[in-house]
């Protein structure tokens, strides 16, 4: 559902009308769910954590005073519900990912310089290595470190802009732009090795 | 240009940014002419481009269940409290207009 059509929802549900209701909570139910369920690792919290957030969000659905904020202020309630499950079930030091790591070498050959990188120019079409891409994505995206990880799911699964991603992390617009950065160079990486052991195989030789 | 030089490490530290449209044009204008003379780094910033347009269309395989007909009505109710909150907050007038 596009951003506009969730504005209207909300406008919709905060004029009373009951049409609006389980589409709203179909919609963002399922959004509170992915966010929750990459941010926490675990199907049970993330079930818990979209019911939790969505009776928040309607407890509190008269202090909605902008509804063009509604999927920031529901990602927002979100990720507070999320610390609290984190907060009980893992205490791991926070770690931070350097720049440098995903500086891709390089090959010289006499004046020819080539990066060490996949030939990223056709991205597999076919359905099943779509669902294959996906997955090394699901594991790029869930091998990063919590604190970037919340930041590429705000800003480019979800959409938000940086300012909307900063205020719900409660960081500063900054931070948002480096952690993005990393986060991104690093899921880059993990899809650069996938479609380098697809060009190995492809290079095979066949029985 | 040969590559590997520190102005593309500048360039590689600010790709996000380039991308998504962040930087002052001035520094706009540096990357785009770096970039027109350093094949690889064009190379790098593709299949960063490529990542970003993956993560956009990414959708989790795991769904939520079906809701439960109690935890709706909670929903429901708690919905209906807010809203009769706020037109009792209103003041009579408005209520009558709308």
């Amino acid at each position: 559902m596009e951003k506009e059509a969730e504005i209207q929802l909300a406008r919709d549900l905060m004029a009373g009308q009951p049409e609006a209701f389980d589409r709203f909570v179909e919609h963002f139910r399922a959004k509170i769910f992915q966010y929750s369920w990459l941010m926490c690792g675990q199907r049970e919290d993330a079930e818990e954590v979209s019911q939790e957030t969505l009776l928040k969000v309607f407890e509190n659905f008269n202090q909605l005073r902008q509804p063009e904020r509604v999927r920031s202020w529901v990602l927002r309630i979100a990720k507070n519900f999320c610390l609290m499950k984190r907060r009980r079930s893992q205490f791991a030091p926070a770690q931070e990912l350097s720049l440098d790591e995903y500086m891709p070498a390089l090959d010289r050959d006499g004046r020819d310089v080539k990066l060490q990188i996949a030939d990223w120019s056709s991205l597999p079409e076919d359905r099943m290595l779509r669902a294959e891409l996906r997955r090394v994505l699901d594991q790029a995206i869930a091998a990063l470190p919590d604190t970037y990880r919340s930041v590429v799911l705000l800003r480019d699964v979800e959409d938000l802009s940086t300012d909307e991603t900063a205020q719900v992390l409660d960081l500063s617009v900054d931070v948002i732009k480096t952690r993005l950065h990393r986060a991104r160079l690093a899921i880059r990486q993990e899809l650069d090795r996938y479609l380098k052991t697809k060009e190995g195989s492809a290079h095979a030789p066949r029985n | 240009m040969p590559h590997g030089t520190e102005e593309c490490k500048q360039i590689f530290a600010t790709l996000s940014q380039y991308l998504d449209l962040e930087l002052p044009p001035d520094a706009c204008r540096e990357i785009e002419a770096h970039l027109a003379g350093c094949p690889p780094c064009v190379e790098f910033a593709e299949s960063l481009r490529k990542t970003v347009a993956l993560c956009h269309e990414y959708q989790a395989g795991e769904m939520p269940g079906p809701i439960s007909q109690s935890a709706r009505a909670r929903l429901v109710e708690a919905w209906r409290k807010a809203v009769s909150d706020q037109q009792s907050a209103k003041p009579a007038g408005l209520i009558a207009d709308s």
